[in-house]
């Protein structure tokens, strides 16, 4: 007979000490919150009274229960506005829709979305090809209010729902060899006409990764939803990363495939223009893409005649957080 | 007929430098409307100034082909109307880098020095945009008497502001390079045609 042999002590539950060291700063740094966040810390989500006239996107049925009983992280979200839910889904570099700001919106309405099976794989003890039902419905939802900022040098700030990407990796045990994350988006040429383009420099299918403790960390989410609804097609559904210290094209979407592997993996940008868009591609002002500066970013929607011009902040205004994961890195070199 | 054929040479010109004078206008009429009605997006300061640069980049091209296509279909009146799109390539470009500093930049001191020395593609529109403004000013038909043969070897500078303004589209690619390899190959064919013809001539000459 045979029997599985499993180690006494599951990798996963191993937390690196980085990620250790980093939550009790970050709950450190939380401490004139923190007596709020005991009553405050998740509140119901208000009721988004979003615009009839906008297109509307309650997700598919067997998630709508989890995102109506999502509450808000507060403790993990900022206080700033958020852009206008119309901005949000009308504003989006999903090139496999388009290279234009509008085209996901426009083309990525017929997207199927659901079903949708995702393949975890890789330095993992439970790999398989899952349903996204599945895969989703041990988690409860909160919805976390990010800044997201684009390496062109705009900014929004949007109400992601969702989970963090630790809980979900840590049901699939990844073992001691998994030390970065690979995700991979949905490669449909049919359903995609970006990726039909004969002119584009982007290889297919678009590769993102994550170093482990990167992935585990708790500000690391997958999204499932936007300002209390479903998640639009054209921003990424049916689930997305969201890495709200990182330049945006790290939160990869539309994902069919978590790989945990040991080697550094190739990621799509970086292999295009490995001099203007790195690994880590951290937030950092002073750190100016080759053909641009990256010191300040233009905070949207802004009017035209008083531009929303604002000083772009190391890691994004996330570096209590996770400034100590690049502890001794030279964030030049590693940019 | 006499009549009517007399009609035709003084009326036809007339009507069709209306139609030159008011087609040039129409992209921007079209982006007043868009922008009025809220119809450009979340970030109407980036798809004005890409609009704007690219009809820059289109009216360039087609005061570059008056030649070409006068020679290849003997169509001597296009050569009146040379001046005039010459005249809204300057404009677009002027409203171009206008809404670039003022829907982009906020006309921030700090933020003009900074795009005007580190960005290169900035540097470089910006150079094809001030050797574009002499041409525009010389272009008057008395500008053109006073500088008799100067002025041709003045307004040979519109082809290296062609060139810059490729150069200047070219370092903007992320990932497509479509429009940018078509903008490529018709600036490649207009320069390459007056190559052709020059060498042709000189040819003729020596033999």
């Amino acid at each position: 007979m045979l029997i599985k042999r499993r180690s006494p002590l599951k990798s996963s539950e191993i937390t690196p000490e980085s990620v250790y060291v980093n939550r009790r700063r970050f709950m450190q740094g939380l401490a004139g919150t923190a007596a709020l966040a005991l009553t405050e810390g998740a509140s119901a989500i208000p009721a988004y009274s979003l615009d009839k006239n906008q297109p509307q996107y309650p997700g598919p049925d067997w998630l709508q229960g989890a995102l109506r009983a999502s509450e808000r992280n507060e403790a993990f979200s900022t206080d700033e506005k958020p852009a206008p839910y119309g901005n949000i889904i009308t504003h989006n570099n999903f090139y496999e829709f388009g290279l234009g700001k509008q085209d996901p919106s426009r083309r990525a309405q017929e997207f199927k979305t659901d079903p949708w099976k995702v393949d975890i794989a890789g330095e993992v003890n439970k790999p398989g090809i899952y349903n996204l039902e599945d895969l989703l419905k041990p988690h409860a939802l909160e919805e976390r209010i990010y800044r997201l900022r684009c390496v062109e040098a705009w900014s929004m700030v949007i109400p992601w729902m969702g989970f963090p990407l630790a809980d979900l990796l840590k049901r699939f045990e990844p073992t001691s060899k998994a030390k970065y994350v690979e995700f991979t988006t949905l490669q449909d040429p049919e359903q995609m006409p970006g990726q039909r383009s004969f002119f584009s420099t982007l290889d297919w299918p678009y590769v993102e990764g994550l170093r482990i403790d990167e992935a585990m960390h708790p500000l690391t989410l997958l999204a499932v939803g936007l300002y209390g609804n479903g998640l639009p097609p054209q921003n990424g559904a049916p689930f997305r990363l969201v890495v709200p210290w990182k330049y945006g094209f790290k939160s990869i979407k539309s994902i069919v495939k978590i790989r945990l592997v040991e080697e550094m993996p190739g990621t799509s940008w970086n292999r295009t223009a490995p001099g203007e868009y790195g690994f880590y591609a951290n937030v950092n002002p002073a750190v100016d893409h080759p053909r641009w500066s990256q010191a300040t970013e233009r905070r949207l929607p802004s009017s035209l005649f008083s531009p929303n011009i604002i000083d772009t902040q190391l890691f994004n205004g996330y570096a209590d957080e996770v400034a100590d994961l690049y502890r001794g890195m030279d964030l030049r070199q590693w940019f | 007929m006499v009549l009517t054929g007399v009609r035709a040479n003084t009326l036809k010109p007339y009507a069709l430098w209306w139609l030159v004078f008011l087609l040039p206008l129409l992209p921007l009429a079209w982006l007043f409307d868009q922008a009025w009605n809220m119809n450009l997006g979340a970030d109407p300061a980036q798809a004005i100034v890409k609009f704007t640069g690219l009809w820059t980049l289109r009216l360039l091209w087609i005061t570059l082909a008056v030649t070409p296509l006068r020679r290849i279909f003997q169509w001597g009146w296009l050569q009146r109307y040379r001046r005039m799109l010459g005249l809204y390539t300057l404009f677009y470009a002027v409203v171009h880098a206008l809404a670039f500093a003022t829907f982009i930049l906020g006309w921030r001191p700090d933020l003009l020095v900074r795009e005007l020395s580190e960005r290169p593609y900035i540097v470089v529109g910006s150079l094809a945009l001030l050797l574009l403004i002499p041409l525009g000013v010389t272009s008057t038909r008395s500008m053109q008497r006073r500088l008799g043969a100067r002025w041709v070897k003045l307004h040979r500078l519109v082809y290296v502001i062609a060139v810059l303004a490729m150069v200047h589209f070219i370092w903007q690619i992320r990932s497509s390079f479509e429009d940018q390899l078509l903008y490529g190959l018709i600036l490649a064919w207009l320069l390459g045609y007056r190559l052709w013809i020059r060498r042709r001539s000189a040819k003729r000459k020596r033999g």
